[in-house]
């Protein structure tokens, strides 16, 4: 971590969404970055051991969703970021929108695996997120959601 | 080693014979995640699932993936920077709902690490090309540079 520099939240949960932020690690670590994710483990085995715990959810779990929409806030709040982005999935949008509660600029990259259509965690973050990407350059528009590239 | 993977949700048995038939004459062990596949592998080590731990030990080990086009396999090659044939299923040989993954390697064809064979004929080929891919860790394509850019971009409030 380096002092002075911008605070990062990256939130993701495990598998495909997780990996998504490990390959955009080269540009978050020149920041002062903190991780959130539904597996700290996995986080471990890319040597993060102090990431914090999401608890999973999806939009069919409203109570666990509930849940992890209030633990979302607890970490934004205990690392009050500058910055919040997620590669997925609803964990990492709960972030967002705890990010704007405390006035965090907030960035949604929709994961590489929806190349037919945003995810609904996507779908909403146009609408929440102050920037929303996809990385499929078919699916990009002038507005929202915008295409800047993929971590492929 | 060569690993082979169809994931764990479907059974892709087109690229698992072909691979089969294909091992004895590759010189290297092939470990196969073969999924809810019938065919029974008799010349690479099968087994229908591999844990995710286990899954990522061996995909470091390896020198050469070759799966279905699914993008957690492309993700998790693209971290340890091995190369990747992929070998799209096909909607009509009912090896999966829709042909999105005809869309996948069309998009993914060409990016550094990853070699397309549209159909088991051109395996052969292709697995001669990935063996003679060395380390491509440093080789970024043009997309992911962009997005890097991008995300340093946002993070420190400058124009896009």
């Amino acid at each position: 971590m380096k002092s002075g520099s911008t605070r990062v939240l990256a939130a993701a949960s495990g598998g495909g969404h997780w990996e998504q932020l490990m390959l955009l690690r080269a540009t978050l670590d020149n920041y002062d970055i903190r991780f959130a994710t539904t597996e700290p483990a996995v986080a471990a085995q890319h040597g993060i051991e102090s990431a914090d715990r999401l608890p999973d959810c999806n939009q069919n779990k409203p109570l666990q969703s509930a849940l992890c929409g209030l633990v979302a806030l607890w970490v934004v709040l205990k690392h009050r970021p500058q910055v919040v982005i997620s590669t997925g999935a609803a964990p990492g949008f709960f972030c967002i929108l705890a990010g704007r509660l405390i006035g965090a600029r907030t960035l949604w990259i929709d994961s590489v695996a929806n190349g037919e259509q945003l995810s609904l965690c996507g779908k909403l973050s146009q609408r929440w997120a102050h920037e929303c990407w996809t990385q499929w350059e078919h699916l990009g528009s002038d507005a929202r959601p915008r295409y800047f590239g993929s971590v492929l | 080693m060569i690993l082979v993977t169809v994931g764990m949700q479907l059974g892709f048995d087109r690229l698992i014979a072909a691979m089969d038939a294909l091992a004895p004459t590759l010189g290297l062990p092939v470990i196969a995640q073969t999924g809810k596949g019938r065919y029974t592998p008799q010349h690479m080590d099968a087994r229908a699932r591999i844990a995710p731990a286990e899954f990522e030990r061996l995909v470091q080990q390896s020198c050469l993936i070759v799966s279905h086009a699914g993008i957690g396999t492309v993700l998790t090659a693209a971290r340890f920077a091995k190369p990747i044939i992929l070998v799209p299923r096909r909607a009509a040989l009912g090896e999966h709902r829709n042909d999105h993954q005809l869309a996948t390697v069309s998009q993914l064809s060409g990016r550094p690490g990853i070699l397309v064979a549209m159909d088991e004929a051109v395996l052969p080929a292709r697995i001669a090309e990935g063996l003679a891919v060395k380390d491509w860790s440093t080789l970024q394509s043009s997309t992911a540079r962009q997005l890097h850019r991008a995300l340093a971009a946002f993070i420190e409030n400058r124009p896009l």
